[in-house]
């Protein structure tokens, strides 16, 4: 045992109910998922056949099956759209907010920013139901407008994969805005001053004063919008079931009909450990590539 | 949100930029509230205003949707075991996770930044990930379909949250406070029970929002580890949408009763809620980059505990 730092009793005893309870809960299920991935395990065959040890046999076949690999890389082209889009979109609202002058109204739209974000994402996919519904939706009818004729959004593939996108960045550019607001206040005051008086043009303003501080808030961005996105279920899930066909069936939604509607639990536990390394992956790139010039 | 000062520089601001900075703030509004607004108005529309070709702007209001929605047992059984589950699982995680953010904050021991960062990332985990072996084990221990499978797999978003947002809170209370108490003869239970909580309480009522939210607003574990006694308010939303002849009007009230006390709620505490929101995600890209090196990340953290 050193001396400073090693565990007091008092440490131990406060942290160990949150520790035990988290290994318990989240953990082991996590062993349990990876010990799984390792069988055969179809619920309705385990009763008669058991569930027999095939080795890396689900994951052998996860590498030639071909729907997995279209549900991921649909999973990536979501994200490669709406990343961007919430992130420039999340930018310009957090410079409109931060930008001073109309208080008033700055308050009042702060305040709103948070209705999106605080919505049940079941009830936002019911939303998306009523806004692109054929018949009476409203969206379909302002499209029409546009248009001329009216189009199907939830029936036809593409646009589908588009409605179920403005459902994701309606719900989550308002967040983008205000990590980005957050940290466009700690700008210190004189240097953005200082900045101004050198030049009008506000991107200049962003890129070179702005940016180093905003950063760190990006980072947060990519990190949680990638994990939301490959979480994402719940508004997909109500508004097109991953359909038509498997048009907006992203990983999550893949992985959960697998699993309990094929009931091929072990294939389904396979996808999910390769879809959580995925993840971790991913955020560590982010962190890499993103902090290097600080 | 206190630095914006109104006017700081009028000098570079001319008048007609203002009007176009008010015109793109209200659109932002208008934006934001649309599709909640759409919903809402929609749950008091008749049948036939709702299901108009030409969406209708100005109707008769109807409360006959709600009759309905209220007239269906599912919705309010799942309304009351989502406010139990979320109740429940907001309370485990303050108790579990308060006082684990203490010792995060306040005391020094090896792994500290390790353990840390492993409280935070069991909130990356996809919940796919943990819905199934969670579905088994839940069936082998006969416990699907109660509140207490619900609030178990919850406490796995929960507790992170606590730890996240409190700890930082807790690291902002001056530690002359606690040598203070020290001299005065409090123990280290005492001061945290005397001194931090009391002064932490803000951040406590922010997480135990979140935590509030979070839970009421889950549907992934809910549609999986429940069939009809627990089921959640969303789940039974969701059950809603089958069929041919959809009852827009009371899928729409439906909705509304789901989404309207979460909204007042948050709305109420909007201002700490961004801070707390943004709070959180700043401080984790900050701790991520420092421990780019370090081993851990989400459910792979284990090696840190055989350090021990």
């Amino acid at each position: 045992m050193t001396k400073k730092k090693t565990y007091p009793t008092h440490a131990f005893f406060f942290l160990a109910p949150a520790v035990i309870v988290l290994l318990l809960v989240g953990i082991y299920p996590l062993l349990f998922a990876a010990w799984n991935s390792l069988h055969e395990f179809i619920l309705p065959r385990v009763a008669r056949y058991g569930s027999p040890f095939v080795w890396f046999q689900n994951y052998l076949s996860l590498l030639s099956d071909q729907s997995f690999r279209e549900a991921l890389t649909r999973t990536f082209v979501f994200l490669l759209i709406n990343l961007p889009i919430q992130l420039v979109l999340g930018t310009g609202i957090a410079l409109l907010l931060h930008k001073p002058g109309n208080e008033l109204v700055k308050n009042i739209s702060r305040v709103c920013l948070v209705i999106p974000m605080a919505t049940t994402f079941a009830v936002v996919g019911l939303m998306g139901r009523l806004m692109f519904n054929n018949d009476f939706g409203i969206i379909t009818y302002l499209w029409s407008l546009v248009l001329g004729h009216r189009v199907e959004w939830l029936a036809d593939p593409n646009l589908a994969f588009v409605s179920i996108s403005i459902m994701d960045c309606w719900q989550w550019t308002p967040f983008c805005a205000l990590v980005l607001l957050s940290s466009l206040t700690m700008v210190p005051i004189e240097v953005e001053e200082a900045a101004r008086l050198e030049t009008d043009k506000w991107w200049h303003v962003l890129w070179r004063v702005q940016l180093p501080f905003i950063l760190p808030g990006i980072t947060a961005i990519l990190i949680l919008r990638t994990a939301d996105i490959l979480k994402m279920f719940d508004v997909i899930f109500i508004m097109t079931r991953g359909g038509p066909g498997s048009a907006t069936e992203l990983i999550s939604i893949f992985i959960q009909r697998v699993g309990f509607r094929a009931f091929d639990q072990g294939m389904a536990s396979a996808q999910a450990i390769v879809m959580l390394v995925i993840s971790i992956v991913l955020s560590r790139i982010y962190i890499r590539f993103v902090y290097r010039e600080i | 949100m206190t630095t914006s000062q109104p006017d700081s520089n009028p000098a570079l601001r001319a008048p007609r930029l203002a009007i176009g900075h008010l015109i793109a703030l209200l659109v932002i509004i208008a934006l934001c509230v649309f599709p909640f607004y759409w919903m809402v108005t929609a749950s008091f529309k008749d049948q036939q205003d709702l299901l108009a070709g030409t969406p209708r702007l100005f109707f008769q209001p109807t409360l006959e949707n709600y009759q309905r929605a209220a007239a269906n047992s599912d919705l309010v059984v799942g309304l009351g075991n989502s406010l139990v589950v979320a109740l429940a699982t907001t309370a485990m995680a303050l108790i579990l996770g308060i006082p684990a953010a203490y010792a995060l904050a306040r005391f020094e021991f090896r792994a500290k930044r390790d353990l840390w960062f492993w409280f935070i990332t069991n909130r990356m985990i996809t919940p796919i990930v943990l819905a199934l072996p969670f579905f088994i084990l839940a069936r082998n221990l006969r416990i699907l379909d109660t509140w207490l499978v619900l609030i178990l797999i919850y406490l796995t978003f929960s507790v992170p949250i606590v730890v996240w947002i409190c700890s930082d809170q807790f690291r902002n209370i001056p530690k002359e406070l606690d040598e203070a108490a020290t001299l005065e003869g409090y123990s280290s239970f005492g001061i945290f029970w005397k001194i931090g909580i009391p002064l932490a309480a803000p951040g406590i009522a922010v997480s135990a929002i979140f935590s509030f939210i979070f839970s009421w607003n889950e549907l992934l574990y809910a549609l999986v580890l429940t069939r009809d006694h627990a089921r959640t308010a969303p789940v039974v939303a969701t059950n809603l949408m089958s069929g041919y002849e959809l009852p827009w009007g009371q899928i729409m009230a439906t909705g509304t009763l789901i989404v309207l006390p979460v909204i007042i709620f948050s709305l109420i505490v909007s201002r700490q809620l961004v801070r707390g929101l943004t709070m959180g995600a700043i401080s984790l890209s900050r701790v991520e980059s420092r421990s780019v090196g370090s081993c851990c990340s989400g459910g792979f953290a284990i090696p840190m505990f055989q350090r021990r």
